[in-house]
């Protein structure tokens, strides 16, 4: 065990230690991520929980696009030997997007509407990497079709309002690729399209994310989608993260949250006349660094 | 209880023109839940909408306890017959009316009376206790407005209810929730339910037959029982049940 947790340290991207995430009010303070601590090799690592549990938010803050209100602590948090949380705005743009890149959930809304695909995704290539029109023109002809996209000539010329949503979200995923990223940070990537478009696009980035060799950040409230997909599971909670587990054994969740969730959703092999619901406790909302802190004391 | 005959929907005129649904046949009797599965674009929706009178453009027939519907028109007959329950619980309700008067409305329009139990009543039945009464829906959460659109749909004392992706919103949390509390409604009331949802699993566990859409036209109907024992004969539903499982 200790060997293997080595490994995975010396391999590590990203060390992220106690990040936390306050938005200040005059209604008060809220605490959207409350001390969370991974770190990220080259490995695919599935953030789940449910709205308002602090998943999105902590993937946000590795590269400080929370609102502009967000206060963001953190012991450690740093990439490849740069401390992302004191970086200047130069050191930071040329990690994001270049280095560490975000794929969102919509393609409607995160694609330019008034550009057609091939300049998107041209200027992602050419804001990172000095070249010609020519050669950004090709590449992003070669990413289109690594995205399995069928006809390249024909996207690059159209705009994101004729695509489908797989075919949007494919362009979404060639756009976040081809400056050639460490760490993708995909933040619900498949939550807006069908399930079987949805099997398509998984396929594509796990084909991509491990002939690179990158790491991916996969964010998602789907548990059955994230026990397939991710090789390790951060289970989070009010801000917290209150499990840890490889994502093969995800069914076998310890913790009464995720049994909970994993618990509640209807499944067509095993039919019930009622739905189990999950009853919160409000210890696991409870601060765990103020516990650990209480027990050292005493 | 509700035939469709032929039911065919377009959108657009001349050679814009798109078939959104394609000739369904279905019939749906009392006391049933009968789903509709299908992707995104399927014309699944559309099929509640034209029952609903949401939609223009309509051909074929509609039938609600053999009785005929005609385009756009419907009756304060039908209207208290069947109601409809939407996808989005934070758009489907006014925004600046209070549950109250959100509930109060349905039974104004129509005539029901005694409008103070009534809400109440319905507060009660969905699991909202009577706080909830003057508050608005932006100080609700997702699952709370959810119960007060099922309230607005029970408060008329329907028969039939159409659900478009009612939980598709929600956390699983909550969706098991609302689930529970439709089925205990059905239950109480002896209500037929024609449920539109993306997810075979919502369905398989709320339904008793489902309708598989594909392009705007029903590939398969089948019962749950034949779906849990994998007997589906269409590729395509086949391709739906491994992508859910």
């Amino acid at each position: 065990m200790s060997a293997n947790t080595s490994r995975i340290m010396s391999d590590s991207l990203l060390e992220v230690q106690d990040l936390s995430v306050s938005y200040h009010s005059h209604r008060g303070t809220v605490q959207a991520v409350r001390n969370v601590s991974f770190s990220l090799g080259r490995e695919k690592l599935g953030i789940v929980g449910e709205s308002g549990s602090g998943k999105s938010q902590t993937g946000r803050a590795i590269l400080g696009l929370n609102d502009a209100n967000a206060e963001i602590k953190a012991s450690k948090l740093s990439f490849d030997g740069i401390d992302l949380l004191n970086a200047d705005n130069a050191t930071l743009r040329a990690v994001r997007g270049n280095r560490i890149s975000m794929i969102m959930q919509d393609p409607k809304y995160s694609l330019n509407p008034v550009m057609n695909i091939g300049k998107q995704i041209m200027e992602a290539y050419r804001v990172h990497h000095k070249s010609s029109r020519r050669e950004a023109r090709e590449r992003s002809l070669a990413m289109l079709e690594a995205v399995q996209i069928r006809n390249p000539e024909r996207v690059m010329r159209a705009y994101p309002h004729e695509m489908s949503g797989g075919m949007g979200q494919r362009v979404m995923i060639a756009m976040m690729m081809i400056p050639e990223p460490d760490i993708i940070i995909a933040d619900e990537p498949t939550s807006a399209l069908d399930v079987t478009v949805q099997q398509q696009v998984l396929e594509l980035l796990d084909e991509l994310i491990i002939s690179r060799g990158l790491g991916l950040i996969f964010i998602s409230h789907d548990l059955n989608l994230v026990s397939r997909f991710c090789d390790r599971v951060l289970v989070m909670y009010a801000g917290q993260v209150v499990e840890t587990i490889a994502a093969n054994v995800l069914h076998e969740a310890q913790h009464p949250y995720t049994r909970g969730l994993l618990n509640c959703m209807p499944r067509i092999d095993a039919p019930t006349a009622e739905l189990p619901t999950l009853r919160r406790q409000d210890t696991w909302a409870i601060d765990q660094a103020k516990v650990g802190a209480t027990h050292v004391g005493s | 209880m509700l035939e469709a005959k032929d039911l065919s929907v377009n959108f657009g005129k001349g050679r814009a023109s798109f078939q959104a649904v394609k000739e369904a046949n279905f019939t749906l009797y009392a006391g049933e839940s009968l789903g509709l599965v299908g992707e995104s674009g399927s014309g699944k929706s559309t099929i509640l909408r034209a029952i609903a009178g949401l939609v223009n453009s309509w051909s074929g027939e509609i039938e609600l306890q053999g009785r005929g519907l005609i385009g756009r028109n419907r009756s304060m007959v039908f209207r208290k017959q069947v109601q409809m329950v939407f996808q989005d619980p934070y758009g489907s309700l006014h925004p600046r009316h209070t549950v109250d008067q959100i509930l109060g409305e349905s039974v104004r329009v129509h005539k029901l009376g005694d409008a103070d139990k009534r809400v109440l009543r319905l507060l009660d039945e969905v699991g909202l206790s009577a706080n909830f009464r003057f508050r608005y829906p932006h100080q609700l959460s997702g699952g709370q407005r959810q119960r007060v659109a099922i309230a607005r749909a029970l408060i008329v004392e329907p028969e039939l209810i159409l659900l478009d992706e009612p939980t598709s919103a929600l956390d699983v949390s909550v969706q098991a929730e609302v689930l529970n509390l439709l089925t205990h409604i059905k239950r109480d009331r002896g209500l037929s339910y024609l449920l539109v949802s993306h997810d075979l699993a919502v369905i398989s566990h709320m339904c008793d037959r489902l309708l598989v859409m594909q392009h705007g036209a029903i590939v398969e109907t089948l019962t749950v029982q034949q779906l849990r024992d994998k007997a589906p004969t269409q590729a395509y539903t086949r391709e739906l049940l491994n992508a859910s499982v």
